[in-house]
């Protein structure tokens, strides 16, 4: 419930209150510049105090985020800004929690603090920077490189199966899913403010170019010549259209998704209405695991479903004991179970 | 109850429970030393168990024991027992070494049979042979006295043979002599809502003690010294008790709630089990994934305002390090409680070592100095939890408390404290909206920084793992403000000194022989010293608690002995760091790697050899 319980402000926040001082290092036309911007204009949206925001981070290009941005900020160590954010958010449930992250810190060094913060449901938002590549490194493989792809470290082509992030987020029962893409951050906005109101593990995969060491790695879904044809933008309660003019679909038949072409091989009544409040996760799956060729990718929220969440149960557990326990002070621990005067 | 038998009197006696696991040997053990404490006894235990949960039946591996020191005063589980109750043939094998010649040994002639011989690795029965001829044995038919006292008030017969360990509690209580009605409330409340089974276990107990009495081979009654305690309340506590104990009573103090982030490892989960408890006191426990989590998860907390605290014992504080060299960076205050087993790797994970200093002291990548204290004993474990708690908060740097398994299980009396009387706990908290916070500035006596908590108005800053800026904590590569950070990190703990207690010594200030312990030897040590000097030796003590950094006055301490010698159960781990500190003193060490804690007679043999 963090959305209805963090202070609210009654000032009126613009971007520049979120701006920090420091120089952003990103090398130009890095993806991060974008999703920067992006974050810098959801926080005043969002509307908490801006003293209530915590931005916690890993190792990486993207766990740099905490520096560029003025809230309270925690750059931590590889692979942990996760675990570390569990103890921010576990012991204050007043703060709003940002994970910036990467491909290798939540996936590779840090996977079992992904898995498990998103199993518990832990009240954070995850941004997760998918380049596919280590950057901060200079061009190492990543879990999520495409299997094949020659890097420094796999000059033969890599032999590994990738990650697919939203996969991994539903394996691990995540109750929130989206996909964005950095070369369009008012749409990472809209979405952001979506994260930001799910109570819950909110996990936000951005597809981020890397310039320098893995240019174009997300071109058969940006590209112009593409887009069209490979982005399934989905939103809550419309039918799932995409392609130049809306004339293709996705359908649910016997064997799982399936593409058609509206008036060729099915009608507008064939195609599905998005529902991402849905509790089960089966067509959520199967919408992260779209790909081209055969598929488009799916972008915005896929999943956004209704669970309680881990730190309002741990809260709730004490403020019970507190009415109820008997133990009310250290000289009452002190004092019990058998003692004596002598 | 003394009939007519004639009564010895002894300061203390070495009782050791032991048998197959699953004997209830740690029920018979724990009952033993309460009931004993109440009755005004002064008390030191340990149990002894496996490191299997259920290891195979009747083997060596299988014996799980309790170990209890009654007296007048205790402040070790004593050297040998004078009474081994062995329940079958591969405890009493496991164990005879430690009983004293011409101790008492009870055990169950219904656990001899072939079998159980050969899976002891007995090739003739001991009870036959003549084996165990310079002790005193009672071997009687435990299993089936207790079963037919149970079966007679309705008990299946599995479970009445399981009373045996209460009818050879009843024989001990006969033996010295003590009344049943505080064993039999012990019972009572714990079987409260089983009353059936308290009752049944009652008349065992009562049968054992008729039995004992009975018996002609026991001559006499011994009773046992009281201890002469200063006025005050009691109770029995464990280290690890204790420890958590410590760590809400700074919470408290401090006004700072507690935050526990850990994950389960032996011996120091207990800490971990027991904070769960609390609740109602607010403490924020957590269950990490994995030990990394647990201390990130700590930090985290820390950097969000909690007394923040991980417990663990050697191999997490190894998964830990570079979370800790995080908190170093950070300055934040975070404790990390290490209960020590012996290592490397797994280890010996049920045994005790003291080998963990040199990585609490020196255990990080770059300059990365904490705080190290130790605790001496089961109830020093709560003095030394608050402490590790106030100095992590006051000084903003991770402290690290060194308990060992020992101290971790094994409990002791303890005079219960007022939490008001403690000292105080202030945290350098700023003040939101202060104009001139920046994040590492420094108080300019004690070189700490102010903590400045998330959701605080006007204060927002950020901090991490990259070096930063003196004062502004800008992320910074300056090669002097990199030497000036780590500098001031160094001293921050160095000046720490500067509050501390000075050292003390017991004893003369000066003189032929000093010698030196750390952490859980204290009793031994100061046990043996005591027993020397009873034999007009002169040797004076000094017992480190705190060791980064030590007190100011070391080198004085150190400076008024001929020979010092410096005694931990590791390979000399801590005299070479005073070999680094006060390189002007030349350093005997007496050392012990076997997982066991010193006996006062092999401290009392080095004093004898060197003087």
């Amino acid at each position: 419930m963090s959305y209805k319980t963090i202070e609210r402000t009654t000032e009126q926040l613009t971007k520049e209150d979120f701006a920090s001082d420091q120089m952003v290092r990103w090398c130009p036309g890095c993806g991060n510049h974008a999703i920067l911007a992006a974050v810098e204009n959801v926080f005043p949206l969002i509307g908490y105090k801006k003293e209530n925001f915590c931005v916690i981070s890993g190792i990486g290009c993207s766990s740099r985020f905490p520096y560029y941005m003025n809230t309270y900020g925690f750059h931590g160590i590889h692979g942990r800004a996760n675990a570390i954010a569990t103890g921010v958010r576990l012991f204050n449930r007043g703060l709003s929690v940002w994970i910036p992250t990467g491909d290798g810190d939540s996936l590779a060094i840090g996977g079992n603090h992904f898995i498990h913060i998103i199993r518990r449901n832990l009240d954070v938002n995850i941004m997760l920077f998918n380049n596919e590549i280590y950057g901060l490194t200079k061009g190492q493989y990543s879990p999520t490189s495409k299997i094949g792809k020659v890097t420094k470290t796999s000059p033969y082509g890599t032999i590994e199966h990738p990650f697919n992030v939203g996969e991994l987020v539903m394996g691990a029962q995540g109750t929130f899913f989206a996909r964005v893409i950095d070369t369009n951050p008012k749409f990472i906005t809209e979405v952001l403010l979506e994260a930001a109101k799910h109570d819950g593990t909110s996990v936000v995969e951005m597809l981020q170019n890397c310039v320098i060491f893995n240019d174009g790695t997300h071109d058969y879904v940006t590209g112009k010549d593409v887009r069209d044809e490979h982005q399934l933008i989905l939103k809550h309660n419309e039918k799932m259209l995409f392609g130049k003019d809306k004339t293709k679909g996705i359908k649910l038949g016997m064997h799982g998704l399936e593409v058609i072409e509206i008036g060729k091989n099915g009608t507008i009544d064939d195609v599905l209405v998005h529902d991402m409040y849905r509790k089960d996760e089966g067509i959520h799956l199967m919408l992260a695991q779209m790909k081209p060729p055969h598929f488009p990718i799916a972008l915005g929220v896929i999943r956004s479903a209704d669970y309680d969440t881990y730190d309002a149960l741990f809260e709730e557990q004490i403020v019970t004991a507190q009415k109820t326990g008997k133990i009310r002070s250290v000289d009452d621990i002190l004092n019990s179970g058998d003692t004596w005067e002598v | 109850m003394s009939g007519n038998k004639k009564i010895l009197n002894k300061e203390s006696v070495v009782i050791k429970f032991a048998g197959d696991c699953g004997d209830g040997m740690q029920l018979s053990g724990t009952i033993f030393s309460e009931s004993a404490a109440l009755m005004g006894n002064d008390i030191a235990t340990f149990p002894d168990y496996p490191a299997e949960i259920r290891a195979p039946h009747n083997t060596i591996a299988g014996v799980s024991g309790y170990q209890v020191h009654v007296g007048k005063e205790t402040r070790i589980i004593g050297d040998e027992c004078d009474v081994l109750v062995a329940m079958n043939p591969a405890s009493l094998k496991a164990n005879l070494k430690w009983v004293k010649k011409g101790g008492l040994i009870i055990t169950d002639e219904d656990s001899y049979n072939e079998k159980a011989l050969e899976k002891a690795g007995y090739t003739s029965n001991p009870l036959e042979d003549d084996s165990l001829s310079s002790y005193r044995v009672i071997q009687a038919k435990i299993t089936t006295m207790a079963s037919e006292t149970a079966k007679a008030l309705g008990l299946a017969p599995k479970s009445a043979a399981q009373t045996k360990n209460m009818f050879c509690l009843g024989m001990i209580y006969a033996i010295f002599d003590y009344q049943l009605e505080t064993p039999f409330n012990l019972l009572d409340k714990k079987f409260k809502t089983k009353p059936q089974i308290a009752d049944v276990n009652k008349k065992v107990m009562q049968e054992g003690y008729a039995f004992a009495e009975n018996l002609e081979l026991i001559e006499s009654k011994v009773h046992i010294a009281q201890v002469e305690l200063p006025k005050g309340r009691y109770r029995n506590i464990t280290g690890n008790i204790a420890t958590a104990w410590g760590l809400l009573a700074a919470s408290e103090r401090s006004g700072h709630k507690l935050f526990l982030g850990s994950y389960p490892i032996t011996p120091a989960t207990d800490i971990l089990i027991e904070l769960a408890k609390y609740k109602s006191l607010g403490a924020k426990v957590f269950q990490a994934e994995d030990e990394i989590a647990g201390i990130c998860s700590a930090i985290g907390a820390s950097f969000a305002g909690a007394l923040a605290c991980t417990t663990t014992s050697g191999p997490g504080l190894s998964l830990k390090t570079e979370a800790l060299g995080l908190a170093v960076m950070t300055e934040l205050p975070l404790v990390v409680v290490d209960v020590q087993r012996g290592g490397p790797s797994t280890g010996l994970p049920t045994k005790s070592e003291q080998a963990d200093l040199n990585m609490a002291l020196f255990g990080r990548n770059g300059e990365g100095p904490c705080i190290v204290i130790a605790a001496s004993s089961p109830g020093d474990c709560f003095y030394q939890a608050y402490n590790a708690a106030k100095y992590a908060m006051e000084t903003m740097t991770p402290c690290i408390l060194l308990t060992d398994g020992n101290i971790g299980q094994g409990s002791e009396l303890f005079r219960i404290p007022k939490v008001a009387d403690l000292p105080d706990i202030k945290p350098p908290v700023a003040k939101p909206n202060d104009p001139d916070f920046k994040p590492y500035r420094r108080d300019p006596e004690t070189y700490v920084r102010q903590w400045a908590i998330p959701g605080m108005e006007g204060l927002r800053h950020r901090i991490g793992g990259l070096e930063k800026t003196d004062i502004f904590g800008a992320v910074s590569t300056d090669p002097l403000n990199h030497a000036k950070m780590v500098e001031n990190r160094s001293q921050k703990v160095q000046r720490l000194a500067n509050r501390l207690p000075l050292q003390t010594v017991d004893g003369e200030k000066e003189g032929d022989l000093l010698l030196v312990s750390w952490g859980s030897t204290k009793g031994s040590v100061s046990t043996a010293i005591k027993e020397v000097r009873a034999n007009g030796k002169k040797v004076s003590h000094a017992h480190f608690s705190n060791i980064m950094p030590l007190p100011k006055n070391t080198g004085e301490v150190l400076r008024g002995f001929k020979k010092i010698l410096v005694c931990e159960l590791n390979s000399g781990q801590f005299a070479n760091y005073l070999r680094m500190t006060h390189p002007q003193y030349q350093y005997l060490q007496y050392n012990k790697i076997q997982g066991l804690p010193f006996t006062v007679q092999e401290i009392v043999n080095q004093i004898n050899n060197l003087i």
